[in-house]
């Protein structure tokens, strides 16, 4: 009941505030707005500064850890065969919690519970380099979260959050990411907003960042109040990102500028 | 937990609720709609043209991260919304004045901010929050130019 209102709100949302989404044959990777010296700086792993975190992420898979003294590999074996694909389907549903987790959440959630290891902070080098490392071993892999029923809500919810305007601004992602990719602001490629090659590489940052830092990011750009890392409304959209981006195939990690 | 501890927190906790309460400071002058302007000058006095230009360039202001003009020394300009040559052609004084001040007045759906506007707005970031983009006398510097981009 109150998620088919919900839906019905939404659908009268969407009908005036948006275009369309885009659709499925002209959706692009941030990849394709790039320079050709960008993008042979992802294509060339021994000049994708995002491969160092994942040659990290290698070393801490194999590194026994916490109480437990296990390692992600005493469990998981080799990562090229059990994490293959794994990514891609992520953020996941949790049932502990009954909400979805994205794939630091659940990287964090095995060191606890199994390694009974404390969690790494958000942003810290070990959670990106294993993440990387974890994501890398989908490349290529075609995105498909979302698939669980019981994901379905958080789904709508992260639409939601994805049409909502805020801030002083008065911006929702939408107004750029559906309805203005192909334009430029201040002289930058606006894309998409597909989050197909994270944990990436940023030159901006001169380092490696999630999708939630990225959203924050944005969400601060349009002079909002950024939700907290870890945050439901983050997972939710990292989690319609995903859903929407469906079948593009994972780059981690990228390099963006 | 210790005293002091306690008392910083509460002290913390009240600022933080001061900071998201409504700032009653930042109020904003009041101004007349007439059809689709606002004829008279929000501050009473005319804006000065050339300070007027420096803020429509300046990056924080926002002007040129989507619109581009006349501005051959500035290398990132905005192309999503319309060139800002010939402002002053196109529309009048007051019609710009409004388009600043509120643009959502003319088309709900615009991507225009309304850059003298505090309310109806969601989850404002703490440093914005109840303060308008611009004041009254930035929107009447930046006025001042606009109306000087003839074609």
């Amino acid at each position: 009941m109150r998620v088919a209102a919900c839906i019905a709100l939404l659908t009268a949302m969407a009908g005036a505030a948006l275009a369309a989404e885009i659709p499925l044959d002209q959706r692009r990777s941030g990849y394709s707005f790039m320079s050709a010296d960008t993008k042979a700086m992802q294509d060339e792993d021994t000049d994708n500064p995002g491969m160092l975190s994942v040659l990290d992420g290698e070393t801490l898979w194999k590194r026994k850890a916490g109480t437990a003294d296990k390692a992600c590999a005493d469990c998981h074996n080799d990562a090229h065969v059990s994490m293959k694909g794994v990514a891609a389907h992520y953020p996941a549903f949790e049932k502990a919690f009954g909400k979805p987790v994205d794939l630091e959440a659940r990287i964090n959630l095995c060191r606890t519970n199994h390694q009974q290891a404390s969690p790494f902070a958000y942003e810290s080098r070990e959670l990106l380099a294993l993440t990387a490392y974890v994501a890398q071993q989908s490349r290529g892999v075609p995105i498909a979260p979302g698939d669980d029923p019981e994901l379905a809500p958080f789904v709508e919810k992260g639409h939601a959050l994805f049409m909502q305007r805020q801030g002083q601004l008065n911006l929702a992602c939408a107004n750029c990411h559906d309805d203005n990719w192909d334009k430029k602001l201040a002289g930058s490629a606006i894309t998409q907003g597909q989050p197909t090659g994270y944990p990436l590489y940023r030159l901006e940052w001169q380092a490696l960042g999630s999708l939630q830092r990225r959203l924050r990011a944005c969400i601060t750009g349009i002079r909002a109040q950024a939700y907290d890392y870890g945050s439901p409304e983050l997972v939710e959209l990292e989690l319609y990102l995903m859903s929407r981006a469906r079948g593009m195939p994972v780059e981690t990690p990228a390099v963006r500028p | 937990m210790p005293l002091a501890r306690r008392s910083l927190i509460v002290l913390l906790a009240a600022a933080a609720f001061a900071a998201c309460a409504p700032a009653g400071a930042e109020e904003l002058r009041p101004y007349t709609v007439v059809g689709d302007a606002i004829p008279a000058s929000l501050t009473g006095t005319r804006g000065d043209a050339t300070r007027g230009r420096a803020l429509v360039v300046e990056r924080s202001s926002t002007c040129i991260l989507c619109h581009s003009g006349p501005f051959p020394e500035q290398a990132f300009q905005g192309d999503l919304a319309p060139n800002l040559s010939g402002s002053g052609s196109r529309w009048s004084e007051g019609q710009l004045r409004l388009r600043l001040v509120d643009a959502a007045h003319l088309n709900a759906t615009t991507i225009m901010p309304s850059y003298y506007r505090v309310d109806g707005l969601t989850r404002v970031g703490n440093s914005w929050r109840g303060k308008p983009i611009l004041s009254a006398e930035q929107i009447e510097d930046i006025v001042a130019y606009l109306v000087t981009l003839r074609n």
